[in-house]
């Protein structure tokens, strides 16, 4: 009998699709249910974020970066303010350092919360998301209480923090971290020693630590193909360097060691809000240099001067010295870097923004390979992919 | 039925029927009061699955239309019934309506058999086992045709998921009816329900004898059955959207609705029929004879249902592999086992029901 030769099964995995985390068409190439080839278009959410960037002051720029990876938003935030102050020379005061890595995790927890329990919807169980945004709505109800915002927080900004933490807000935060072990362990109980979600996901995806350095990946990701690189740890910024937390790394590289690895950052995470409650000077939030922040509102009521400065700062903006520079920060998802280019005016002359999930999204292929297709909205959720970031 | 019809007519018109046509009314009351209430029973058990699933979820569930949200199931029926049917361009619109009323029709001819009470039953059958077996065979037709006359490919690989699932599943629940069936030596449910009254220390239903093994590997073959999580490959909403069901809106789509949800209760009923003891009491003991044994096998049921919630609410899905292993390499020996030594320990113990 003559050979016949039969054509590959093609789907359109989105870019309307629920388990596509967003607006992701993927295209796959299907051998009966086995993946031969995925090929992930990305671009469906391009907003043109960079160069809107460059046409803003850089204080009006910061909220571009809520926008990215709407998960987490306050890393982002943070990554662009390192950036500008390293241009700038800026110290920041140490409480407002203290605040930042305080927010900074409580934006980690926020992204994990969403990606784990998302994690577990995705091989089909749908109880945890449920579970987990009862706690997230906590963590957002913490950003509102600083900023006024849920998710596009704008509180990072060069030089510190907007404004100060109200009253009573550490002890709100400590009484959640003493509570949200509870939720986790009811989601933990569900879905981690579930041998359908371990038959689903131990072994799935897997990539060793030389494939995870030629494709790019950062964070969990890295880490899970035990590669205890965290850039908290490796090149420390603000005041990660006073914590004491570990790095959390996984052995097999494969969706099960990612997802639990998540949620052990949870505990980390957790850790490191505690020390930050507990060591937070007293002092100001904002740099003093009215130059780059903007006078307090006592002042302008009694200082000519402080009201032109406001006045200049929030039309004009700040100029930062020709120059460039990359600062990167350790995201929840991983390497969020910002490469900025200065040419001394008000505005940035070029910002490069270097999103994890970009990296993470271009080795769908190559790991999906040979997996079938209920493998890939489990191999989507553990790579941790939101839109926002990754199309820009 | 008919002799109470022909009086009632002779008492209330002053006529006399003539037997045919007194019998053929006869049937169609008798269908009309099992699919009626049944239908309802489908709309609240709609509305009991959400707000079991709602309450593990720590939701709340429908609570909007009517008093505690009762009446959500009617409205969404209302919704469905005002919608466009809207049929793909390139879908065979023959077989593309035909599945839908299909799935429908097997889902709602099963309960012929299914006996409420004592005498109560539609069709006493002496081989309604076997009846509701091939019934339950033929639902996969309603799915395959329509993932097939679709002509979507999610559509296509749900239908492929599917049929390849159940028919996997209908194999090991058939060596279970056979255990089930030599113990109780009958193929007629109210015989076989009969037959499990004080199996052992007074307690009514052979999921209190050697049997529970297969009541377990019955259950989880219902679930696959009627494609409920774990199983619900076909429907998978992270993979195939919706599977099968993908391209059908209005009443298409309520039709396979109504069909799923009658399938989920008579799956239920059969559990209770066949191990739980249908309509007796959970034990055998004079007072509780004194309810009525519609209400015991309701409750049985509703019992049955709220697993069937319970488990949709707790487990992640299988991966079609891994649900292919489960069905053959693990419940289909073992089943086949237990009619082995069912048959050994009844030769043995010389408890062959005559």
């Amino acid at each position: 009998m003559a050979e016949v030769d039969i054509k590959n099964y093609n789907i359109n995995f989105g870019p309307q699709h629920p388990a596509a985390h967003g607006v992701l068409r993927l295209i796959l190439e299907l051998d009966g249910e086995v993946v031969e080839r995925a090929d992930p278009h990305v671009g469906l959410l391009h907003r043109g974020t960079e160069k809107l960037i460059e046409n803003k002051t850089y204080l009006q720029a910061i909220p571009y970066f809520d926008r990215l990876d709407y998960v987490s938003p306050m890393n982002q935030e943070h990554a662009f303010c390192l950036a500008i102050e390293k241009l700038l020379e800026l110290e920041v005061p140490e409480r407002g350092q203290y605040i930042r890595v305080l927010y900074a995790e409580i934006g980690r927890i926020l992204n994990h919360i969403m990606n784990v329990t998302a994690h577990g919807m995705d091989v089909g169980a749908l109880t945890p998301i449920l579970w987990g945004f009862e706690e997230r709505e906590l963590l957002m109800e913490f950003y509102e209480r600083v900023c006024g915002a849920r998710l596009h927080a704008n509180y990072f900004r060069p030089g510190g923090v907007h404004q100060d933490l109200p009253e009573g807000l550490t002890d709100d935060i400590l009484r959640w971290c003493d509570n949200f072990p509870n939720t986790m362990n009811d989601i933990e109980t569900l879905v981690t020693e579930n041998r359908i979600f371990k038959q689903r996901n131990v072994d799935i995806g897997k990539v060793t630590a030389e494939e995870c350095y030629a494709l790019g990946f950062t964070g969990t990701m890295l880490r899970g193909s035990n590669v205890p690189w965290d850039l908290r740890k490796a090149q420390p910024y603000d005041v990660y360097s006073e914590m004491d937390f570990d790095v959390v790394v996984g052995k097999n590289g494969d969706c099960y060691d990612r997802f639990v690895l998540r949620i052990e950052e949870m505990y980390q995470s957790m850790a490191i809000i505690r020390q930050c409650i507990e060591k937070m000077p007293k002092g100001d939030v904002l740099s003093a240099d009215h130059t780059v922040t903007p006078p307090r509102r006592t002042e302008i009521k009694t200082s000519m001067e402080a009201l032109i400065q406001h006045f200049k700062l929030y039309t004009e903006g700040f100029k930062v010295p020709e120059g460039e520079v990359y600062a990167a920060v350790e995201a929840p998802k991983g390497e969020f870097g910002v490469y900025l280019v200065s040419d001394g005016s008000n505005k940035p002359y070029r910002c490069k923004i270097r999103a994890p999930g970009y990296a993470h999204l271009q080795a769908m292929d190559h790991v999906a390979k040979g997996h079938m297709l209920a493998d890939i909205p489990a191999l989507m959720g553990s790579f941790d992919i939101v839109f926002g970031e990754v199309d820009r | 039925m008919a002799d109470l019809l022909v009086e009632f007519f002779q008492w209330a018109f002053g006529v006399t029927l003539v037997p045919w046509l007194a019998m053929i009314m006869g049937i169609v009351v008798g269908i009309l009061a099992i699919v009626l209430p049944l239908l309802i029973a489908v709309a609240m058990s709609v509305y009991m699955d959400r707000k079991v699933w709602a309450g593990m979820q720590m939701r709340r569930g429908p609570n909007v239309v009517g008093p505690w949200g009762l009446l959500q199931s009617f409205a969404d029926g209302l919704k469905l019934f005002l919608k466009e049917t809207i049929i793909p361009a390139s879908a065979n619109k023959f077989i593309f309506l035909l599945a839908p009323a299909l799935t429908f029709l097997l889902a709602l001819v099963a309960w012929a058999v299914i006996p409420f009470d004592a005498g109560m039953v539609l069709a006493d059958l002496n081989v309604g086992i076997l009846y509701l077996f091939a019934i339950s065979s033929l639902g996969v037709y309603g799915i395959i045709l329509s993932g097939w006359a679709s002509n979507s490919r999610y559509a296509f690989l749900g239908a492929l998921r599917s049929a390849a699932q159940m028919v996997s599943y209908e194999v090991s629940i058939g060596f279970v009816l056979v255990t089930v069936l030599m113990c109780a030596g009958s193929l007629n449910l109210s015989e076989i329900v009969m037959a499990q009254k004080d199996t052992f220390m007074g307690v009514n239903g052979y999921w209190f004898t050697p049997l529970f093994p297969m009541l377990i590997v019955f259950f989880i073959s219902a679930l696959a059955e009627t494609n409920r999580p774990p199983f619900d490959l076909p429907e998978a909403e992270a993979e195939i959207v919706a599977g099968y069901q993908v391209e059908y809106s209005s009443m298409a789509f309520a039709l396979f609705f109504l069909g799923e949800y009658a399938n989920i209760i008579l799956m239920c009923a059969m559990t209770s029929i066949l191990f739980l003891g249908g309509w007796l009491p959970p034990l055998d003991w004079e007072p509780l004879y004194l309810i009525p044994g519609w209400v015991w096998f309701f409750g049985k049921i509703l019992f049955m249902f709220f697993v069937f919630a319970w488990v949709k609410a707790t487990v992640p899905r299988y991966r079609y592999d891994q649900l292919m292993r489960l069905g053959w390499k693990i419940f289909l020996p073992l089943s086949l086992l237990w009619v082995v030594l069912t048959g050994f320990f009844l030769l043995l113990t010389d408890k062959i029901p005559a």
